[in-house]
This record gives C-alpha cells, structure tokens and sequence, in this order.
C-alpha cells in the first residue's frame, strides 16, 4: 500500500473525531422547528373548542393587526404555569388566539375557569390536523403573527415571564 | 419539561403526558383498498416520529404519531400521492422528518458516498490483483 | 464491603495492568526478560476484574441501597433474574463487564497463547494493557458502579420495563463478548506489527479470537433482533437505528477479517489488508461504545447521557484508533508481500469479499454519522434510516451473496477449472424464483425480489463444497464454512419473505368478534385483569385457527409502576409455517379494543439462520482447535 493511502485513514479520523468532539461540546437541541416561520399561515377553519368563545379560523390571524396564536391543551402540565404569564401578555395588550390540541369542550372549560381565559378566539384541533399543518410538535407553542397573516417567530415551550419583554418586543415589530 | 417527556416517551409510553382523547380515526385502522393501504404503510415507515427518539410514525404509539397516520391515510385515501404528503410534512418540519434524504444538495455527499467508495476500494483492489498478476 | 472490595480489585487491576504494560515495552526493547511476568499480570489483572464484576453481581443480587447504582437502576420487588441482570442494564455495570471481558481476554492470551515469538507475544500483551489500562481509568475516574450512597436509599428506582426480559440476561454478555473479544486481534495486530513478525504464525494466533469474538457478534446481534422483535410489538426486527448499526460495523469488520486471516493463514498474503482489519474492527468497536454513550445520536437504545463521559470515551478512542493507525502506517511498507495469486483465484474472490464488505461497512458509518457531520456543516437536521441503507447496501449486499456462492468453490492461487458449471443448477434455480417474484409479489420491493432470487440460489450453492467429499473425512472448518454461507442465505430468505409476505390487520374489536388475518381466524375471546411481581395487566383471549387445532394467544397490556409505563407483550404463535404475531392496544369508549396482528410466512428464518452462520463459526473454531492440537501432538 503507498504511503499517501496510508495515511488517508489518518486524515479521516482526524475530521471524524473532530466532529465528534464539536457535538459534545454543542448543547444537544432537540427541538423540532417549524419551518413555516416568515411564510403565510396555512388555512384552516376550526370549530370552536368551547361553547361561549368564538371558533379559529386562518383568516382571523391576516386582520391587520398582529397576534399570538398559542397551541395549547387542557392535559398540558406547562401549559398551566404559562397561562398566568398569557394573562400579564393579554394585559399589556398582546391579541391571543388559542387552539386546543385533542380536547373536549369540558376539559377546557374547566381549564380556562381555573386559569382564566386570555383567549379571543379558541379553535378545536381534534386530531392534530392544523397543528401539524403549522409544523408545530408540542404543545405548548407560542406563534407571533403578523397584521398580514405571516408567522414571524415560533416560541417552544411554555413562555416564561423573563420571555415575555421579547415577545411585546416581536409583536411591536412586525406592527 | 419537554425534554423529559420526549425521554420518557422514548422507550414506553409513560402514563402522564397523555391526552384525554381516544387515538385519531385512522392511526390503528387499515385503509379498505388494500393497494392503498400498502402504499400509506410504506410511506409510514418513512417518516419519523416527532416527539420519539429515533422510530417511525409506523412503530410508535405515541399519540402524534397516531394522528400522522391519520393524516397519512386520509390524504392517501383521498387520492395523494405520498410523495406529495412526504413534501408536504417537509415543507413543515424539514428534512429531518423523513428517514429517505431528500435529493436536495444537503443530501449529495450521502448519495455520492457510496459510489465514491467502491471506485476508490475498487481501484485498491483492481491494484492489488495486478500487481499479483506478475 | 463487597462494594468496596470490588473498587479496591479494580484499582489493583489498573495497577497491574501499568506494570504490566511498563514491563512489556522494556521486554520488547530488549532491556529485560520478561515474558513470564507480563503473561502472569495479564492473567491475574483479569481475575481480579472478574472478582469486581462479581461483587457487582452480589450487590445487586442483594439489592443493596446503600450502593448508587442499585438505587438508580434495581427495586426490592424485581424479580432476582432481573436483579442479575440489571447490573449490566445501565451504563456503569456495562462498562464494568466491558473491561472484565477485556481484562479475561487479555489474561487467556496470556495464558494459552504459545505459538507467537516471544516478542510479539508481549508487545501484544502490553497492547492489551494498554487498553485496559485506559478504560480502567475510564471506570474509575467517571464511571464508578460502587459509588456508595450515605444515607442509604429506602428503594429504588426500578428497572427500565423493556430491559426486564430474559433478552437482558442474554443480549449485552454475548455482544460484549464479541466487541471485546475482537480486542485481542487488534493487540496481535499492533504487536506484530511493532514486532515486525506479520505472518501465518500471527494468523493462526489470531484465528481463533476472531472467530470467537466474531461468533458471539453474530449471536449477539441476532438475539437482539429478536428481543427487539417481539418486545416493541410492531413486528420489526431491524431499525437501522445507531445503536444498532454501532454493533453491525464491528460485525461487519470482523466479517472481513475472519476471511482475510483464513488467507493470511492458508497463503501467507493479505498481510496489510488483515492488520487494517484487525485494527478497524476493534475501532469500531470502541466507536460503538463511543456513540452510545456519549449521548450525540438519538436513539431508543442509547444510554443516560453524559457529555463528560462522552469526552473520556472520545479521548481514549483518538489515543488507540490514531495510534493503531500511525502504526499501520508506519510499518505497512515492510510487510513482505505474500504468495502471488490469479485474477480468478479463491484469495481474489476474497479481496473482493472484504471490498464489498468495507464498503458496506463505510456506508452503515457514514449513513449513521451523516446527520451528525451535515448539522456541523450547515445547522441543518436531516435524518438517515431504512430507505437509504437499503437503497444503497441493499445492491451490494446481494452482490456479496453471488460472492459467496463463487468464492468457496474457488482453488486457492489460481483457478483454470470451469467451477461455475457447478453453480448452474443454483442459477437456474435463482432464476426461475426471481421471475417468480415479479409475476407473484409485483408489489414488492426489488430488493426483496432480488433477496428471494438469491437465498434460494445461495442454499444449495453453500452446500456444494460438501459434495463429492466423505462427510467424515471433510475437515469440520469445510463444514463450518458450508453451514455459515448457509445460515446467511437462510437469514436472507427470511428477510425476504417477511418483507414480501406479512399480512397486518388492524381491528378494534369487542369480545366474542373473529377476525381474518391471512389464513387465520381469530376469535377475540374477552380481556381480563392479570397481575405480575411488579406490574399489572390487561390481557387478551384469542383463539387462533387456520384449518386446523386451536392456538389460544394472551397479548397484555402492561402497567408498570417504577418508573410508571405502559409497554405491550406481544403474543406470538409460531408454526412451521411462520409468525402470528398479536397485540392488544387501548380500548375506546364503545368498548371496542384495539388489537393488532401479522401473520409473518418465514420469518423465523431471519433468527435461524443467524444462529446457522454461529453455529457454522462454532464448527470451523473447533475445526481449527482440534488441528492445532494434532499438529502439536506430532512434534
């Protein structure tokens, strides 16, 4: 064998470890992101996922102003801590749609009475149909949505209260 | 938080991060036509599971799952062909959701691998034989 | 005190193993004689990590909750066989069988190794050493499994539910045996190699440690296909999953190497193909252990997460992979070529054997690694499985089959006789069953066609070495051979059909409902409620027939409550015939249960010919063991 293929091996290992090595380093990130940020939000049209609040469509997120669209759930244990961090987003000013992820109208009754209710409109998404169209994974998921109907930031996870000045921030931006 | 439920999803179903609602229409029923069944099944074992670690939406009894084999099998029945659905979920979660890489330049060195291999192995090789030749 | 006897053992054997390593390079300098010490540290080293491993059992046998990983990994009610094995169920107790498996390794080279010049023994040996010493430290320093617990715990934590399976108590030994078994060919290798002695001595030596280790590899993956199989309860039995492909790579090394040292042996050639492969495969071993544990490739099957360990582990392997390289890199050159032999020649067929068998090994690496390196590139997550290998492998994976029906009826240097008249009842039989695919099973993949072409042309042309030959004056190694090609296209039929021919029925059923899969009728009797040590269940009655006697099946749902799970047992009925394979799932409010079945024609033939190609390596190791042995009675 000549010397040169002798010492590919070498160089191979070299660039594999040094692969490995940065990945060790690299926080592992998990996450599934949607890929539908700065693209138009995909149309759908939900019925409502509680008698009293009004039903979701895609057409009410393109109405001039900006909003939040939360994909949450009444069997989502941090989706409790982050309704109180909603309502304080509500408060100063934030417009929240809401879509519930495989729930019945009682379960989220029951859940907005305990929690409150910071929502303007909460769609009902059975069978996970529009949350896999926005290419969300989880719940909970915070969108901003701009006055258009255009995502412009997907948030995962619960927001916590240090997030919310980022959030404001967003939707002030994309005005 | 998440984290620990996409851990303990991994492996078994834990009994907590669960919802209160039956599985979707199509995540555990065979399509009629079985032709089409056929093709929603092999389009399943293409695509992976979101919140698993590491399976395809065809082995998983995770709840999201179930639901992307209802969508699976409804657009299938509905006359879809799976390459449109696969670059339908692609477009919403990236390559990352299907287990064939795609043929953008992304995937080239992965396709161009293999060919690469067996002409340098071959050409070791087609060396060796003749030098053994004489 | 156990615990700590087993800490202390460990630390002796570390030192031992310095020593001996210190010892063995002034021997191989020529500045002492010291063969006889360095062969007794190594065998005492060994003992001494078997007394760790069994204080490790004692403590979990014990339940001892004074001992963290007990806490962490085992609970009073388990059952005791589970105890057993959850002391190799987690990272720390692996780890530790790890390094007993390599400290016993080293410690039977030193103990039965006799052919070797004395040089290359204990340049070898301190190779070994050198090895252990570094995992040792490993142990030691970030994976201590006898780290005490003050104050002791009330209980445990519980065993993983899908690790309490008789599958635990088999699966990691008999892999561990072959990933660390293939470290002593990488000792003989490097030690030589520095010795500078690379000849059919050394491939005699090493003989019988590949096939050992490679033998265990193949049980070992096959055992866990299988556990795999019935324990995940969708009927799969190969995921292309990066675990599993981080036990296929050293298996596919040593595949490799097995045949390049039957050359090295036989002709004296293949010398610098068989040090690479020795070095490769116990690299992949190393880079196995790498992968699962360090965290950075998800994976049903990977271990806790550790990124500190992750980096010992990484460390340890850029020491020995780049050192072993730069060895080879260094010496290849003085390796005296062998014998010469023809184009059409039975050491050609096998130079082509270890290329396919490379490259496919090249292709399970850069398939598994790839969405590593793209995402360090370019920030992109994509994902690699099923349909790229078996695009890519697949084709190759079938050529190597033809291989393997031509190679054995090949003569050795050059062959000038028209052997592939042999092969034309094979072919034509190949033929006829490809043509049979497409008309029959259109919807099949090609692979699978090409799969069921080529196990029913393989079979019969395995066996054709052992034609024409006394079947009691064939040496067993022949009939080893035979029956190891043999179990590889019995494995392939399997594979094949189970691709082609599973019949899946989903039902949500009520009590006293039959349903049809396939040939079958299934009577869906009712559910009730079962308990075991440490779960509680929802079981199923189904009555199973197809023309003949009733099989009664029980699928359970199982509940488990440390840690808190759900998992499915899967009810399988095998016949001569085939699987049926039953799951029961949730119930839905109108009482109507979710069950699941295949019926699976031939499946059982993927795990029975993987256990063939053992028990043909079995045959050929005490092929080898028994000629040696007459070879000696004669001096």
């Amino acid at each position: 064998m000549s010397r040169a293929l002798r010492l590919l091996p070498i160089i191979l290992i070299v660039w594999i470890l040094g692969t490995f090595a940065w990945k060790l380093v690299q926080p592992s990130d998990p996450t599934v992101r949607s890929q539908l940020v700065n693209r138009q939000v995909p149309a759908f049209a939900l019925p409502a996922a509680v008698p009293g609040v009004p039903p979701l469509r895609s057409s009410d997120l393109a109405t001039g102003e900006p909003r939040l669209l939360n994909v949450f759930a009444s069997w989502c244990v941090p989706c409790v801590a982050e309704a109180s961090v909603l309502e304080e987003l509500h408060a100063k000013g934030a417009k929240i749609e809401g879509i519930a992820i495989r729930d019945t109208p009682g379960a989220v009754a029951a859940f907005l009475e305990r929690h409150g209710n910071p929502y303007t409109r909460i769609g009902s998404d059975r069978n996970s149909r529009v949350q896999l169209a926005l290419g969300s994974a989880g719940v909970p998921e915070t969108f901003v949505i701009d006055g258009k109907g255009v995502i412009r930031l997907q948030h995962i996870g619960p927001i916590k209260p240090e997030d919310v000045p980022g959030i404001l921030a967003k939707l002030e931006e994309v005005r | 938080m998440r984290l620990l439920a996409l851990l303990a999803l991994a492996l078994a179903t834990p009994l907590m991060a669960q919802s209160n609602m039956p599985p979707s229409y199509w995540a555990y029923r065979q399509l009629p036509d079985a032709r089409q069944e056929a093709q929603a099944q092999a389009l399943m074992q293409e695509l992976r599971c979101l919140v698993c670690q590491g399976q395809s939406i065809a082995d998983s009894d995770a709840e999201l799952a179930g639901d992307m084999r209802d969508l699976v099998r409804r657009r299938i029945a509905a006359g879809e062909k799976p390459s449109e659905i696969r670059a339908w979920l692609i477009d919403r979660y990236g390559d990352w959701v299907s287990y064939r890489p795609s043929a953008a330049p992304i995937a080239w060195p992965l396709w161009a691998a293999p060919i690469i291999l067996l002409i340098f192995g071959g050409a070791i090789v087609a060396g060796r034989l003749k030098r053994t030749k004489s | 005190m156990t615990a700590e006897a087993g800490l202390a053992a460990l630390w002796l054997a570390a030192a031992l193993s310095l020593l001996g390593l210190f010892l063995s390079v002034l021997h191989v300098r020529g500045k002492l004689e010291a063969d006889q010490s360095v062969r007794g540290l190594a065998i005492v080293q060994g003992l001494l990590c078997l007394f760790a491993f069994a204080m490790l059992l004692v403590v979990f046998a014990r339940t001892d909750l004074s001992v963290a990983l007990v806490v962490a990994n085992s609970h009073s009610a388990k059952p005791f066989i589970y105890k057993i094995a959850g002391a190799w169920g987690n990272h720390e107790g692996s780890m530790l069988l790890w390094v007993t498996v390599l400290g016993l390794s080293g410690a039977a080279l030193g103990a039965f190794s006799r052919q070797l010049p004395s040089r290359t023994m204990i340049a070898a040996l301190g190779a070994q050493a050198a090895l252990a010493l570094g995992f040792h430290a490993f142990l030691l320093l970030a994976s201590n499994p006898f780290a005490r617990l003050d104050p002791a715990a009330a209980e445990g934590r519980g065993l993983n539910p899908l690790l309490q399976d008789p599958g635990l108590a088999f699966h990691p030994p008999t892999l561990y045996l072959g990933y660390v078994g293939l470290s002593v060919a990488f000792s003989l290798a490097v030690g030589a190699m520095l010795a500078g002695d690379v000849d059919r001595q050394l491939g005699r030596a090493m003989r019988p440690w590949v096939l050992g280790a490679w033998i265990f590899l193949t049980l070992g993956i096959t055992a866990g296909s299988y556990w795999a199989y019935y324990e995940l309860g969708w009927g799969g039995w190969w995921f292309w999953d990066p675990v599993e492909n981080a036990s296929l790579m050293p298996w596919l090394a040593a595949t490799a190497l097995l045949h390049s040292v039957a050359v090295l042996v036989a002709r004296n050639a293949l010398k610098a193909w068989t040090m690479m492969l020795a070095v490769i495969a116990f690299s992949m071993s190393m880079v196995g252990t790498f992968l699962v544990r360090s965290g950075i490739l998800t994976s049903v099957h990977a271990f806790a997460v550790d990124p500190t360990r992750g980096a010992f582990i990484l460390i340890l392997l850029g020491l020995y992979v780049t050192a072993a390289f730069v060895l080879f890199a260094v010496r290849a050159g003085k390796l005296r070529e062998g014998a010469p032999f023809e184009l059409v020649s039975r050491e050609a067929a096998i130079v082509v054997n270890n290329l396919l068998l490379t490259v496919i090994l090249g292709i399970v690496f850069i398939g598994t690694l790839y969405p590593l390196m793209a995402e360090a590139v370019t920030g992109e997550k994509l994902s690699v499985g099923a349909p790229y290998f078996n695009a890519v492998a697949g084709p190759l994976a079938i050529l190597l089959g033809i291989l393997l029906a031509v190679g054995p009826l090949l003569s050795w240097r050059s062959e000038s006789r028209p052997v592939l008249r042999k092969l034309a009842l094979p072919g034509l039989i190949a033929a006829t069953v490809l043509v049979i695919a497409f008309l029959a099973w259109p919807q099949s993949t090609s692979l699978t066609k090409f799969g069921l072409a080529l196990a029913a042309g393989l079979a019969p042309a395995a066996i054709l070495p052992l034609i024409g030959r006394n079947p009691l004056r064939t040496p067993l190694a022949i009939w080893g051979m035979a029956i190891a090609h043999l179990g590889a296209a019995v494995a392939v039929a399997g594979m094949a059909a189970d691709s082609a021919f599973t019949v899946e029925k989903l039902a949500a059923s009520r009590p006293g409902e039959t349903i049809e899969v396939g040939p079958w009728l299934v009577k869906f009797e009712g559910v009730r409620p079962v308990a075991g040590p440490n779960w509680t269940a929802v079981e199923a009655e189904l009555r199973a027939s197809r023309g003949g006697g009733v099989h009664v099946l029980r699928p359970q749902s199982r509940f488990f409550t440390d840690p808190p799970t759900e998992t499915n047992e899967a009810a399988i009925k095998t016949v001569m015939s085939g699987q049926l394979y039953t799951v029961i799932g949730q119930s839905d409010p109108e009482g109507r249960w979710q069950l699941r079945f295949w019926w699976k024609p031939l499946v059982t033939l993927i795990w029975f010919g993987g256990g063939l190609v053992g028990l043909g390596g079995l045959l050929a190791l005490i092929g080898h063991a028994r000629r040696a042995l007459r070879r000696r009675a004669y001096r």
